[in-house]
């Protein structure tokens, strides 16, 4: 009996998460000019807009440059710091992780707030540079996270085997331990990619005048109101955010499998 | 340089470029904005250095800032408990079922992949005059004209709830899952009901997870920025809005610092909290 409430209640916590979130997919495809309910028919016709309206497409090639320049370089770093922290045994370990997780712990404003103001004084100005470093340093943590989690199941025996057979350094690196990483640095670049292309507290404040990722072309375009077009642009993204990751689940787990053989 | 040394000094290259990074991007720029929150913006526009309490005196004196900062403290309060309300028997649903659990924890990972901005602006969908909601209270005829349920403090903590519900399911969910199962059986079959052995055994044990879920939806909801300005109406700013206000709009640079400040020293401070007694091991868990 008990047991039976708890269900029903999840049930309806799953409603709740998702509920919103499907409606916006579903006035997407609603005919209607003004787009909200009693839906008027089904129509592709806000996607055809979309695919025609250049602000969105600027924000849209913004974002994903952004997002993959940030997946690089906070991934780089991030696999590095890993590395160090998950093979060897550091002094100081734990505060030296706290360091390069605090990023997260600091509120997003406050971030954004101290990084213009100190870049400022360095005369770096709103700018796409000033907007990549904010995106790097908040995803750092995220990555940090995800590939220490992915590394500590490598084992280095493999490693050390390839060097007492023969193997110089550089060779072991490149030819044992990057593939045996590779889903580590893929699963790292897939979250910050996201992460980045999420983003807009941070962004706000960061980005020049004009230039607009998707996220905060949205937010501009909800100053108005909300239309039929930001429902199906809201579809675009979902379809994106959700679609990348599961696929990178997907192709994951193929690697996995076909290391397995 | 023998094996040793250069065994010992490898972990530092590879950590180099990211605490590089930290410390001049994060740390380099904190101590900036104390420096900074002493200085002065003139009539001018110019910054005066030196040392000027005024911007302090501004930010913790103003009845307007303390007025906002209490608000939006109450509103983080009041969205942590929601949560923590809505979310545990969810958490708890999912670490003790069998079959679907897999499915559950990775529709739960699926809001984390949806933007911020869109599941706040989908409430509009339900809740705006020609939103969902009203579209069904006009067809059963329960109201004439539609009925305007946005754009208040309801609907800002509503907003909040729902994007923040997932990180405490979660941090919930991970604790959940460390408790062994046969310790409920175990104080039934030595004479407790279920509830009681929910209330005496399994609760007290996830308190941990419980209270990095708390941290979490309290840090950022205090910190949002967004939810007010979609959600909210215009009495409803939250002090990250007065914080872009300081530095955007009027440009008081010096100002937008102490007020900054001022918001990391609460939230720092139940990190610091936190930490102290429960230390980042838990946090880290469900973060990762």
């Amino acid at each position: 009996m008990g047991w039976q409430l708890v269900r029903g209640w999840t049930l309806l916590v799953y409603l709740f998460m998702f509920l919103p979130v499907a409606v916006v997919v579903l006035l997407s495809f609603n005919a209607s000019q003004f787009g909200n309910f009693p839906m008027t028919g089904f129509s592709f016709r806000w996607f055809v807009e979309l695919a025609g309206n250049d602000a969105i497409l600027r924000a849209f090639r913004t974002s994903v440059i952004l997002g993959a320049l940030t997946a690089v370089i906070s991934t780089t770093l991030g696999v590095l710091a890993s590395l160090a922290l998950v093979r060897y045994n550091v002094a100081g370990r734990n505060l030296i992780s706290t360091f390069l997780i605090a990023p997260i712990l600091v509120p997003e404003v406050v971030l954004a707030v101290a990084l213009l103001l100190f870049l400022n004084a360095l005369s770096i100005n709103k700018s796409f540079l000033l907007l990549l470093m904010g995106h790097v340093i908040f995803t750092l943590p995220f990555v940090i996270l995800v590939v220490q989690a992915r590394l500590v199941g490598i084992r280095r025996d493999y490693e050390e085997a390839a060097i007492s057979l023969g193997a110089n350094p550089v060779q072991a690196f490149f030819q044992i331990t990057l593939p045996l990483l590779a889903p580590a640095v893929f699963a790292g670049m897939l979250f910050a990619f996201t992460i980045s292309f999420d983003d807009i507290t941070g962004t706000l404040f960061w980005k020049p005048g004009g230039v607009e990722t998707v996220p905060t072309q949205i937010f501009a375009m909800l100053r108005n109101s909300i239309s039929p077009e930001i429902n199906a642009l809201g579809t675009v993204m979902i379809l994106l955010t959700v679609g990348l990751p599961l696929l990178g689940m997907a192709v994951a787990r193929r690697m996995a499998m076909q290391r397995g053989k | 340089m023998g094996i040793e040394a250069r065994q010992a000094r490898q972990p530092w290259i590879l950590l180099s470029p990211a605490l590089t990074a930290v410390t001049l991007l994060l740390f380099v720029p904190l101590a900036f904005i104390v420096v900074y929150s002493f200085w002065l913006r003139t009539a001018t526009g110019a910054d005066q250095a030196g040392f000027y309490l005024d911007n302090w005196r501004e930010a913790l004196g103003d009845a307007f800032y303390r007025d906002i900062l209490l608000s939006t403290l109450r509103i983080a309060a009041i969205t942590t408990v929601v949560c923590a309300l809505v979310g545990y028997p969810a958490a708890y649903f999912i670490a003790r079922s069998r079959g679907n659990k897999a499915i559950l924890l990775l529709l739960l990972m699926l809001p984390f992949w949806i933007s911020y901005i869109i599941r706040t602006m989908s409430w509009i969908n339900i809740l705006g005059v020609s939103g969902a909601l009203n579209w069904l209270l006009q067809t059963i005829g329960f109201v004439d004209e539609p009925v305007q349920m946005l754009y208040n403090e309801t609907t800002v903590i509503l907003g909040l709830v729902h994007f923040l519900l997932p990180f405490m399911i979660l941090n919930v969910y991970v604790a959940l899952e460390g408790i062994d199962v046969s310790l409920e059986d175990a104080a039934c079959s030595l004479g407790s009901t279920r509830w009681q052995a929910f209330r005496e055994v399994t609760l007290p044990l996830s308190l941990p997870g419980l209270a990095a879920g708390g941290l979490l939806c309290f840090v950022l909801s205090a910190g949002t920025y967004i939810t007010p300005l979609v959600l909210g109406g215009p009495r409803d700013a939250m002090f990250a809005n007065l914080v872009f206000e300081a530095v955007i709009t009027q440009l008081n640079w010096p100002l937008g610092s102490a007020l900054s400040l001022m918001l990391l020293a609460i939230l720092g401070s139940l990190v610091l909290i936190y930490n102290h007694f429960l230390g980042m091991g838990q946090l880290m868990k469900g973060l990762g």
